[in-house]
């Protein structure tokens, strides 16, 4: 049995479809889900990709900068302030953002602001770069 | 003058109809905008829920039940124009009203005003406001939500206020849309929360959390209260916009009511000219037929001056004073005209 998989932001639905298997990366590891996975509730950290192992093969890159997820009876939200699909992902302007912050810290390196926006633009561009194999077909 | 009004009427409705028809897709949209919000905040309920099911309390700031209220503050969502019918002014009067109410009872009060029509409202009559925004209520971003969410975290975890209360507009359908006030924060405790949600306990019972079921929900309260407030704004939107088009509708009928009112009196009042202008023709006329019977000279009869057509021929006969000729003529022609060119 497939896992629904549900990504939600305050204000839409940005993606839902079924899923072997979710792996999403919380403050203390990554952690994958499959199918009779035990209800969990995590916090997210934008670190990494949540990456989507779709049912019909390939998997999605989803860059989900902060928020939750939450499994329970197979189903996977996923709660996000601010969440891009691969398509949605603007290279050039999350180009321009990693440059920007990379400046940044090469003068301050204790800069925080600076190496949270490098972060969400390499997390963005990491998405971008791998595609979305259910589209790209 | 009636013409005038005619023009400035009609234009008026013009632009109230537009207005209508505007607001009512932009309800269609504010109504999809706060459908599509819904799945969040009822996935953010639910796990809260889920960590009452865990047993989960903390001593989040956010719950902080104050013993002894000092202030109060009110959250008072509006529009930033108006011709939206009494949708602001009731917003307006129901916060006015809660402040009374809590003046009443010894409570100070802080404004946090959305809207410009709230602002210069409350401004104006020198209330104290702590907070404004403006800008935002037309369609609210969840940024917007955040930075007011923000503040109001802001007030309230300082100890400014102790009771946050939020007074909006619920929208229910196009038809019907009611001022409600609730209370904001602190929030009712996880457990009140959870209840209200109607999830799937027993598989939630056991949930794991990570990093802690502390952690978690210290982080999701925030948010919690943001989508909350997103959600209130984004009712508020869909209330504005259905308010304002049954302003526009009752405008745009009014406006057309009123034209046809104006159009009737200027034609009333065209006929009446007329008829004006055909009665002193005619009392002329009988003024001068009688100065003939009375035996005046020179006096012609009416029906005969009718038609130009014969007139030098008649002045001719009048001015050489053969007035026997000219009575023969007159009697020939049917209402001036030469009767036999007629046939």
């Amino acid at each position: 049995m497939a896992l629904q998989v549900e990504l939600v932001s305050p204000e839409d639905i940005i993606y839902t479809g079924e899923a072997t298997m979710v792996v999403a990366r919380t403050p203390e590891g990554d952690i994958a889900f499959q199918s009779g996975h035990v209800p969990f509730i995590g916090t997210l950290l934008g670190r990494g990709p949540v990456k989507i192992f779709l049912v019909e093969g390939g998997v999605m890159q989803v860059a989900v900068h902060s928020g939750f997820v939450q499994v329970a009876n197979d189903v996977v939200s996923i709660l996000s302030d601010v969440a891009e699909l691969p398509e949605t992902v603007d290279v050039p302007r999350a180009e321009a953002a990693r440059d920007r912050a990379r400046a940044a810290l090469a003068t301050n390196v204790g800069d925080e602001d600076a190496q949270a926006a490098l972060n969400r633009a390499e997390l963005r561009l990491a998405v971008a770069a791998a595609g979305s194999p259910a589209r790209a077909r | 003058m009636l013409r005038r009004r005619i023009k400035s009427v009609q234009s008026t409705k013009k632009i109230t109809r537009a207005m209508e028809l505007i607001a009512a897709t932009r309800v269609v949209k504010a109504q999809q905008r706060a459908a599509a919000a819904k799945p969040y905040s009822r996935q953010i309920t639910q796990v809260i829920e889920n960590l009452a099911a865990g047993g989960t309390e903390v001593h989040h700031p956010l719950l902080r039940e104050a013993t002894d209220v000092r202030r109060v503050g009110f959250i008072a969502i509006t529009s930033d124009r108006g011709l939206a019918g009494a949708y602001n002014s009731s917003v307006i009067r129901a916060t006015e009203r809660e402040v009374m109410a809590h003046e009443l009872e010894g409570h100070d009060y802080s404004l946090v005003l959305i809207g410009k029509k709230a602002e210069g409202y409350f401004r104006f009559r020198n209330y104290r406001v702590d907070a404004s925004f403006v800008g935002i209520s037309d369609t609210p971003k969840y940024e917007d939500a955040r930075a007011v969410a923000a503040k109001i975290t802001e007030l309230f975890v300082s100890g400014h206020v102790d009771i946050v209360k939020l007074i909006y507009t619920e929208f229910f359908s196009v038809g019907v849309q009611k001022v409600t006030v609730r209370r904001f924060l602190p929030l009712e405790s996880v457990a009140v929360v959870g209840a209200e949600g109607q999830g799937d306990k027993h598989a939630a019972a056991a949930a794991e959390f990570e990093p802690s079921p502390e952690a978690v929900l210290e982080a999701l309260l925030p948010r919690y209260v943001e989508a909350r407030l997103f959600g209130a704004l984004l009712e508020s939107a869909a209330s504005e916009h259905a308010s304002r088009q049954r302003a526009m509708k009752s405008a745009t009928d009014n406006a057309e009511e009123l034209r046809i009112k104006l159009s009737r009196q200027m034609n009333r009042a065209r006929q009446e000219s007329i008829t004006t202008e055909i009665m002193e023709i005619v009392g002329g006329a009988e003024a001068m037929r009688s100065g003939d019977e009375s035996g005046i000279p020179g006096a012609v009869y009416i029906d005969a001056m009718l038609d130009p057509v014969t007139w030098p021929a008649q002045s001719g006969l009048a001015a050489a004073s053969r007035f026997d000729e000219l009575q023969s003529l007159q009697d020939e022609l049917a209402g001036g005209r030469d009767a036999a060119a007629d046939n």
